[in-house]
């Protein structure tokens, strides 16, 4: 168990949009969240990586309680995500867009890169080594040097995975990462996932496509109106009535 | 680096012919003027790193222009401490001043950011303006001196003193190109592009804002100094906010967020403003509408666009040549399967 | 005691002008999320039309002022379609720099064709009367109800008409609007409209005991600013509520502290709210 988070909650004035959800995260494993529009899966998503404070609740991380910390120290720690959508920068090549991304794990400050120390060449050496490692993982290292808004929207997708993984993370968190993508390249995005599981990165992510989750993942939560109606494998998932009744709407292969 | 390997060719050029410019056209009147222009490129500058690299519209900087000039001003006049002692003081004390406002402004975001930043700098205008028993009021001071000698450099000749702002000119520039081209300038266009997201990949965001901010405000000080010390007399209105507007209309005529933006805009703005001496108090007539104009159709000003030309021109040879290695590639390909099959 | 009577009517005649000037201001913000720096240039306009009309042409004050809503709120709609429509999908910077843009064409404009002179209005309501034991000119009267009767019927207005209703839907939520089949574009030249409009009834009412110069906008502007974050950014009440309180915190701070610093009043408030509330006094968001 990776991550556990304990009652965790959050209102918007008068809307709980989570409302005490208990789950685990398993290490080295696929886990999923799936649940309707609204249901507050990214909301989830936002308490875990440090972007809102839980309105009440805790988030344990390895034994250590996260709850209260900004998200770039959640990051330090090794928890990286990506975003429903995409904000890439679309004037700079791939690479620059990637490069920033192990700057989390650099020393360099100001001076550093005024007086161009011998830190800040290295440092400036590694950032550039871990964009291209990660751009390989990711299968794009043939569109490196171009702009990011020439490429393609999968392409895009794959970037926003090495921005993550660049952060040297233990555990990936994606928001819906294949809206928008055809099944065909869904597909290359899944085996990317399970790719990333094999180099013991841990991935959660949320999804709406049922086919795929059920088929990728290990493990699965369903949240509806912020509540956690159900969780387990996707045999239990697709058995469970309260699931069929709240979500697929009786229709299990939907 | 590559950037600035396909650009040597200009930046050589530029630094030529402004060290040459005053052999060649031995002009009391250009000279004061390219001196001027020189140093609202420093201002410029410092705006640019904050708005252009971080995406935070500060209206305050006319304002730390202001303390800037006022605090060499007072400090030379007054207390008669050495200059270069003043000028680094004057720069010291308007980036204090920055880090505070900064550290208060900077937890505002968007709209409420700059209507901030506006109040901030009416607020040190007014105070300027008011607070006679300091600053003299509208009166304005006076007898500001010129910079004292470094061992047998004076500056009290225009041209002297020309080649003192070039100088600060190029440092401001190179401080720039290594922040820019480095770690922390990646850090500070990660904020611009989506604040929320680099937080994610682990970036202290107030912290790295907050350091935009003093720097910024450190330029836009070391601006204002230089203006005090090269005018000689400085008034209220340095700090109003038409100067913030001015300084707004050559960044982004250059080319907001662009290296060379501050100094192609200004320059060519200042350059037309003397050829319409005309025009005078009417100049916004044209600027005001070039500003809207511009924000609509070339955001990314005169320097943007040539890099927007430039990019799709290599985009095109990539595609290019990606299709003849395609080609290339295909046929090997067919070749070693006929190899095989053969 | 009757210099706080004094101090008081003065601070409802400023609040008056500002709770107007105000409420263009919110409205703007509310539906389309441009802070509209231009719009000091259109209350300067709206003050400079008025003079003109009735110096050059005679008209009467009354007329004149109604010309100089309809031009102004003209302007106002065309400013939106010739720029802050093209720019809604772009960078939040972008629009603020568009309209600092047409305040500076505005301003410089104004000074061309009126000269940078200040001027006088004259109204056929100087003389002096009593009320209530105190003295005023007919004319502050005449803010005090000319104001408040332009704010009662922008109230009935928004709250009792089908296409006022659509503002504030818009207002509440811009995508659910154009779900609903409301035309966004025609309330939001609408609403460029009412705001120039609301800012010319401002400035003709309050120039005659102030002065026309091209100037005149950059302090009620930034004011205007400073009371819709202490109001609430978009909200209409909290425009009028924060131009009164605006209107007399500075009358009596003018009184009882000093003169020469009453303006950095609403400054000096603004960044004390925003230092501790740094998305405005009543953000929606996370609380
Ligand atoms: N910043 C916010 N302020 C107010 N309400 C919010 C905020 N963020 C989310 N909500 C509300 O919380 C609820 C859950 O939203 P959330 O985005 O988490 O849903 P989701 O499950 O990710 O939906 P989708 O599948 O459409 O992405 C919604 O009712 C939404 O309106
Ligand atoms: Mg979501």
């Amino acid at each position: 168990m990776l991550i556990e988070t304990k009652k965790l909650t959050k209102r918007f004035g008068g809307n709980v949009a989570v409302n005490e959800v208990d789950f685990t995260i398993e290490e080295g494993k696929i886990n999923a969240i799936i649940g309707p529009n609204g249901a507050g899966k990214s909301t989830f998503f936002n308490l875990l990586s440090g972007s809102y404070t839980p309105s009440a609740g805790q988030v344990i991380y390895k034994g250590k309680d996260i709850t209260k910390l900004s998200p770039d120290r959640i990051a330090k720690l090794g928890v990286a995500r990506t975003f429903q959508t995409t904000n890439l920068f679309e004037q700079s090549t791939v690479l620059d867009n990637v490069i920033v991304g192990h700057r989390l794990r650099t020393k360099s400050n100001l001076w550093d890169a005024v007086l161009r120390t011998k830190r800040f060449a290295k440092e400036e050496k590694k950032c550039r080594e871990k964009a291209m490692e990660v751009l390989d993982f990711v299968d794009l290292t043939h569109v490196m040097n171009q702009q990011a808004g020439s490429i393609t929207q999968e392409e895009k997708k794959r970037v926003a995975f090495a921005l993550a993984l660049a952060t040297d993370p233990e555990v990936v968190f994606l928001d819906e990462p294949t809206a928008g993508i055809n099944p065909g390249e869904t597909e290359g995005l899944a085996d990317l996932m399970e790719k990333m599981v094999k180099r013991k990165i841990t991935v959660c992510l949320i999804e709406h496509k049922m086919k795929m989750i059920m088929k990728l993942a290990d493990k699965i939560m369903v949240l509806n109106y912020g509540e956690k109606i159900a969780e387990g494998t996707s045999e239990q998932i697709m058995n469970d009535p309260a699931v069929i009744e709240a979500y697929l709407g009786g229709d299990a292969s939907a | 680096m590559g950037s600035l390997l396909k650009n040597r060719g200009w930046v050589i050029g530029a630094l030529a012919v402004a060290i040459l410019f005053p052999f060649v056209l031995p002009n009391a009147y250009f000279l004061h003027i390219l001196t001027l222009a020189f140093i609202w490129m420093i201002a410029v500058y410092g705006l640019n790193l904050l708005a252009g690299y971080t995406g935070y519209l500060s209206l305050a900087h006319a304002g730390f222009f202001a303390i800037g000039a006022y605090a060499l001003g007072l400090l030379t006049v007054k207390t008669e401490i050495n200059y270069w002692l003043a000028l680094v003081l004057a720069c010291l004390i308007t980036s204090a001043i920055g880090a505070v406002v900064g550290l208060v402004a900077l937890r505002t975001r968007e709209h409420f950011f700059a209507i901030y930043t506006l109040c901030v700098g009416y607020i040190i205008y007014l105070v300027i303006d008011k607070w006679d028993g300091l600053t003299g009021g509208v009166r304005g001071l006076i007898g500001i001196p010129v910079p004292s000698n470094i061992g047998p450099l004076s500056f009290e000749t225009p041209l002297s003193q020309y080649y003192l702002v070039l100088f600060f000119l190029i440092f401001t520039v190179l401080v720039m190109y290594r922040i820019v081209h480095s770690l922390t300038g990646r850090t500070f266009i990660a904020i611009r592009n989506s604040e929320d997201l680099a937080q994610t990949i682990g970036i202290s965001t107030m912290k790295n804002k907050l350091l935009v901010f003093v720097l910024s405000t450190f330029f836009a000080g070391l601006a204002g100094a230089l203006y005090a010390s090269f005018i000689r007399f400085i008034g209220p209105d340095i700090g109003y906010i038409t100067i913030i507007f001015d300084l707004l209309t050559y960044l982004l005529v250059g080319g907001i967020g662009t290296l060379a933006g501050p100094i192609v805009g200004t320059f060519l703005i200042v350059a037309v403003s003397q050829s319409l001496q005309f025009l005078q108090d009417y100049r916004m007539l044209i600027f005001g509408p070039l500003l809207t104009l511009l924000i609509i159709f070339y955001p990314r000003g005169i320097v943007g666009a040539y890099y927007d030309w430039r990019m799709k021109h290599t985009a095109k040879k990539v595609k290019r040549t990606r299709k003849e290695q395609r080609y290339f590639e295909s046929e090997t390909v067919d070749a070693e399967k006929k190899v095989k099959e053969g | 005691m009757d210099i706080l009577t004094q101090q008081l009517f003065n601070g409802l005649t400023i609040g008056s002008v500002y709770s107007l000037v105000a409420l263009g201001l919110t409205l703007v913000y509310g539906i389309l999320h441009i802070p509209n720096f231009a719009h000091g240039a259109l209350y300067m306009l709206g003050a400079y039309i008025t003079l003109t009309m009735m110096l050059l042409w005679g008209v009467h004050y009354w007329i004149a002022m109604a010309v100089s809503v309809l031009v102004v709120g003209l302007l106002g709609v065309l400013m939106d379609r010739l720029v802050f429509h093209p720019l809604r999908n772009a960078p939040p910077i972008h629009d603020k720099i568009a309209a600092i843009g047409i305040l500076l064409f505005l301003e410089a404009f104004a000074q061309l064709i009126w000269g940078a002179d200040y001027r006088t209005m004259e109204t056929p309501y100087g003389q002096v009367i009593d009320i209530f034991g105190m003295t005023a000119t007919t004319q502050r009267v005449l803010i005090n109800i000319g104001a408040i009767a332009v704010m009662i019927l922008l109230y009935l207005f928004l709250k009792k008409t089908y296409i006022g209703s659509t503002i504030i839907a818009m207002a509440q939520n811009r995508e659910g609007a154009h779900l609903v089949g409301i035309n966004t574009n025609k309330v939001a030249m609408l609403t460029f409209m009412i705001s120039g409009g609301l800012a010319a009834i401002a400035a003709s009412l309050s120039a005659p005991i102030n002065l026309v110069f091209p100037g005149m906008g950059h302090l009620v502007i930034l004011k205007a600013f400073v009371i819709i974050i202490l109001g609430g950014m978009g909200s209409v009440p909290g425009a009028i509520l924060g131009g009164y309180i605006l209107g007399f915190t500075e009358s009596l701070g003018a009184t009882y502290i000093s003169n020469d610093y009453k303006d950095i009043i609403a400054f000096l408030l603004l960044v004390v709210i925003l230092s501790i509330k740094p998305k405005g006094l009543f953000s929606r968001e996370d609380f």
